[in-house]
């Protein structure tokens, strides 16, 4: 008798597990009768906006899922697309925000390591990862703790499981003070022939629970994440799971030493909502019922209950259904990596969801009513009402070369070395490109030539002045990035980061910002193959900045050839592909206005997806045929910003000329859109200008290489050694609470 | 000359290794597992990097003690080299088989960049291939690397030109005491380094300066 199981469901009960009323009304309909607490428990898990997505399915149904390349999109542990040779690349990006406020070095590292089992569960042994990371402002007291615990965290469990950290983004705002943002990207490699899926199959087959025991930790952590924070925050920590790395790197090897013998017909790793969840996807899948006693799971803690096994999250655990003339095979793979083994349940042909536990029925649903009947909500939203344009003339002044050393020395925008010197960027000893450029790249094993590149991107100030431009900016930039490596992007994740989708004008952030994603998604051939929802980013009513975060594939097919930002050498040309006619006007929402003049006004900065893509394919084409130097593109700060950074990357300065008559700072610090910042030999331009003109692609020849100055047209010279310090500087001194920022109060 | 590699559950730079000693010797080493206890007829035992049951306890303290170490120090005791990197240097060093200790880095976080090294002993089966003093790239990636003896032991290792390499130019990554990166035993056939010399073989690694290392202890230096 479980005496836990007889609790009676009252109204508060209801409301406790994030249930609203006629979700609850609509349980009662679909069993016909009360659910008892293990059930209810079950239905919470399951019909969480973080599991459900119930308010995010319909919008997501619009994006670009299909492609040549696609082998698997959307809906299972993770999207599959072929990199040619009968191997194929395996991804997904997934949010791990709220733990990571509430604990952030166990936030932060069960958030990459549940990501990496996404990506091992289909077959791929990961190659490369990344982590997109937002925190509140630098000078709000919780900050520095935060970056610390996170990075630790997000290290501590990479390093150790042994994937190389190759890109990611680290931003700071204010708007972020009481939710961070942990996105983790992983990606692993496969062959096509051999990937695993979900989905069970055949009746009577035993289900093996795999890896590390059950324990109290993580219970109700996805209702907990569907939910906005407040002052009760600090009651939620028991909810985060505890990561451990080693035992996730045994199952790494174990589960592809299982997958080789053949032996698995099906495979769910233990996620969110764990044994609920990952059962139910497997049942429901193959149109089969589970059966589960409890009573032989693997656990750690002493009695537990029905309902705290169903819900618990303790991490590296699968789930398989397996063949079974192969279990004793099967067995001793894991026991030679020291991994719990256990046949939990059965399949069954009557699609109960039937879970035992003490020699009694304490659950027994319609397993595929769990997954389908969620409810689904079309939220109303508010129209669109993006910031408005500068006015025409409005261009703060301000010295070009001061503005410069100001923003290569900013929160934003200076070098975040001291974050990723912390994590192993080498390790499988295939890293092309470290963080630090526009993609990591990672060669490919086996193939001499063959390598894959990857970026992460997103400007939220974008999305938040205009929802639909900054959706289309976010995957213009990701593709552009990759394409500045001489990649052909392929696909991409997405991990859409919002407030609470109950308020009308969140709604419409999500809304609009996804009509832009798929927009740029069509028309740039970059369907989205996987992507995780991340709503109620909220603290006491205040919502994040819109934060669509875009990760990104590309392929590079001789590594040999890739571009790198930094420049190649003194006295080459520098050439601005894809430049408007005055090579830069656009000043709205740029970080020149925010981090110089404190403006956060004007609109965002437009993308042009047929130019971007012309663009794109040019600079490409000159990376291919080894005509391109170094390639950059210009993001935030504009084509100074990345003419510094191509100058700091390489130790070589930088003439640029100044159209004449025009005010230079739009120049300079303009953020349009589709540019690329492209050097090549001199005795390379006739070809290139001949090329770029073929290609309807206007491409000023803008200055040279050469010294260590970056000269931006009249203005003052100023040294790579003194840009530099200014760079690598800000972070540490951060860090360390150096002089300029005096140690906050708690 | 053969090779070998110790696989033990929680090591992640076993492949790295695997790759370069095969690329570098054209023979793929045979790899040990932490349960055998027979260890195969080869010139060198190479206990890559990574982090062996977790490093829950002191970082290489369980290795150290597995049944598997009792046979590499019996081979070691024959004369036969045995490699130690990084999570291999604190495994040979928690099995008493190098002298010293390693800390906690002293920024307390892990490092992961590329640092200089400078070759201090360059008449060793390690490092043949290499000029003394010659100053040589080397990828860095680890928590604990923090050099530590005594000041008998220090004299005694700086003495005997057991200090192989140390970082050099400035980049001491971790805090190690007089720079050292890379230690071996009297007898001069047990060396254990922090650096990944792995990670540095081949132009997609941007540079070979690794190379030498396995050059040396396979014999297969280019003339």
């Amino acid at each position: 008798m479980s005496v836990s199981n007889t609790r009676p469901i009252t109204p508060d009960l209801i409301a406790a597990h994030g249930l609203k009323p006629d979700e609850y009304e609509r349980i009662l309909s679909l069993i016909g009768r009360e659910p008892t607490f293990t059930e209810l428990g079950i239905f919470s898990a399951m019909w969480n906006e973080h599991c459900s997505y119930k308010s995010s399915k319909k919008w997501l149904r619009t994006l670009p899922t299909k492609g040549p390349r696609v082998i698997q999109g959307p809906g299972e542990n993770a999207g599959v697309v072929d990199i040619d040779d009968g191997d194929c690349v395996v991804f997904k990006m997934e949010s791990h925000n709220h733990p990571s406020y509430i604990e952030p070095y166990q936030g932060a590292a069960t958030g990459v390591g549940g990501i990496l089992r996404d990506v091992f569960t289909m077959g791929a042994r990961p190659v490369a990862a990344m982590n997109a990371l937002r925190f509140g402002a630098p000078d709000h007291p919780k900050t520095r703790h935060l970056v610390s615990g996170v990075v630790a965290g997000v290290g501590g469990y990479g390093n150790s499981f042994g994937v190389p950290t190759v890109g990611g983004e680290v931003e700071f705002d204010a708007r972020y003070n009481g939710n961070i943002l942990v996105n983790a990207f992983a990606a692993g490699l496969a062959k096509s022939d051999a990937i695993f899926y979900s989905k069970a199959e055949g009746v009577g087959l035993p289900v093996v629970y795999l890896g590390a025991k059950t324990g109290r930790d993580g219970v109700g952590g996805a209702t907990m994440a569907s939910a906005e924070f407040d002052e009760s925050i600090e009651e939620k920590r028991p909810t985060v799971q505890v990561g451990d790395p080693f035992t996730e790197k045994c199952l790494l090897e174990a589960c592809l030493e299982l997958m080789a013998t053949g032996a698995v017909i099906a495979i769910q790793d233990m996620g969110a909502a764990g044994l609920t969840c990952s059962a139910v996807e497997m049942g429901a899948k193959g149109d089969l019922g589970i059966e589960l006693n409890l009573d032989l799971v693997p656990v750690r803690e002493e009695r537990m209950t029905a309902y705290e096994m169903m819900l618990s999250e303790s991490q590296e655990r699968m789930l398989m259904v397996l063949r079974p003339e192969k279990e004793e095979e099967a067995k001793a793979i894991f026991v030679k990596w020291g991994l719990d083994f256990a046949i939990v349940g059965k399949t069954t042909d009557d699609l109960r969801f039937r879970i035992l536990h003490q020699g009694e029925k304490v659950a027994n649903l319609p397993i595929k009513e769990l997954g389908d009947e969620a409810p689904e909500y079309d939220r109303p939203w508010t129209p669109a009402a993006p910031k408005a344009p500068l006015a025409a003339g409005d261009i703060p002044q301000a010295d070009v070369a001061d503005a410069l050393l100001k923003l290569v020395g900013s929160a934003n925008n200076s070098s975040r070395r001291w974050v990723y010197e912390q994590y192993d960027t080498l390790i499988q000893g295939n890293s092309l490109q470290l963080p630090g450029g526009d993609a990591g790249v990672v060669r490919v094993e086996g193939h001499a030539h063959k390598a894959l590149a990857f970026s992460s991107d997103v400007t939220p100030r974008y999305v938040e002045a205009d929802p639909y431009e900054g959706g289309k900016q976010a995957v213009a930039e990701c593709w552009r990035n990759l394409t500045a490596t001489g990649a052909l992007p392929l696909a991409a994740t997405d991990n859409l980061n919002f407030g609470n989708p109950e308020r009308p004008e969140i709604m419409s952030q999500f809304v609009h910002a996804i009509k832009g994603i798929g927009e740029a998604c069509r028309e740039l051939e970059f369907p989205i193959v996987s992507g995780n929802v991340s709503l109620y980013n909220e603290t006491n009513g205040q919502a994040i900045l819109p934060t669509p975060t875009i990760g990104g594939v590309g392929l590079i097919k001789d590594w040999s050839k890739m571009a790198r930002i930094r420049f190649a050498e003194q006295g080459q040309a520098i050439l601005l592909a894809g430049a408007p006619g005055e090579w830069g006007t656009h000043l709205g929402q740029s970080v020149y206005l925010r981090d110089i003049h404190g403006r956060t006004d004007g609109s965002a900065p437009p993308v042009d997806l047929a130019h971007e893509k012309r663009v794109g394919e040019f600079v490409r084409g000159l990376i291919a045929e080894g005509i391109a130097t170094a390639v950059h593109d210009c993001s935030s700060g504009g084509l100074a910003l990345a003419v510094a950074e191509m100058a700091m990357a390489s130790g070589i300065g930088a003439h640029l000329n100044q159209p004449e008559g025009i005010d230079p700072i739009p120049v300079f610090y303009g953020e349009d859109q589709g540019r690329y910042v492209v050097t090549v030999k001199e005795s390379s331009l006739d070809r290139v200008f001949a090329r770029a003109e073929a290609a309807g692609v206007f491409c000023p020849w803008i200055g040279r290489t050469g010294g260590s100055w970056v000269t931006l047209g009249k203005a003052r010279p100023v040294s790579i050694e003194q840009l530099r310090s200014a760079h690598e500087s800000w972070f540490p001194d951060y860090m360390n609470g150096g002089e300029s920022f005096p140690a906050a109060a708690e | 000359m053969k090779s070998a590699v110790v696989q033990l559950p929680g090591l992640n730079r076993d492949r790295d290794m695997i790759a370069a000693l095969t690329k570098i010797s054209g023979k793929a080493p045979v790899t040990i597992w932490q349960t055998e206890t027979e260890i195969p007829d080869v010139d060198l035992i190479v206990i890559p990097g990574g982090f062996s049951y977790g490093d829950y306890l002191r970082c290489g303290a369980i290795a150290a003690r597995m049944p598997v170490m009792q046979a590499i120090k019996a081979k070691a005791e024959k004369g036969v080299k045995v490699l130690g990197v990084c999570n291999g240097f604190q495994i040979l060093l928690e099995a008493g088989m190098l002298p010293g200790a390693l800390m906690r880095n002293a920024s307390l976080r892990f490092v992961c960049k590329e640092i200089k090294l400078e070759v201090a002993n360059a008449e060793t089966e390690f490092t043949r291939a290499y000029a003394k003093g010659q100053i040589i790239r080397c990828p860095v990636a680890h928590h604990d690397g923090n050099y530590f003896a005594d000041a008998e032991t220090l004299k005694s290792i700086e003495g005997n030109g057991q200090v192989v390499f140390r970082y050099a130019d400035g980049t001491n990554p971790n805090g190690s005491i007089n720079d050292i990166a890379g230690v071996m035993n009297a007898r001069g056939n047990v060396l254990g380094m922090m650096p990944h010399p792995e990670n540095l073989i081949e132009s997609a690694h941007g540079g070979n300066d690794g190379r030498g290392i396995f050059a040396s202890a396979l014999d297969v230096i280019a003339a």
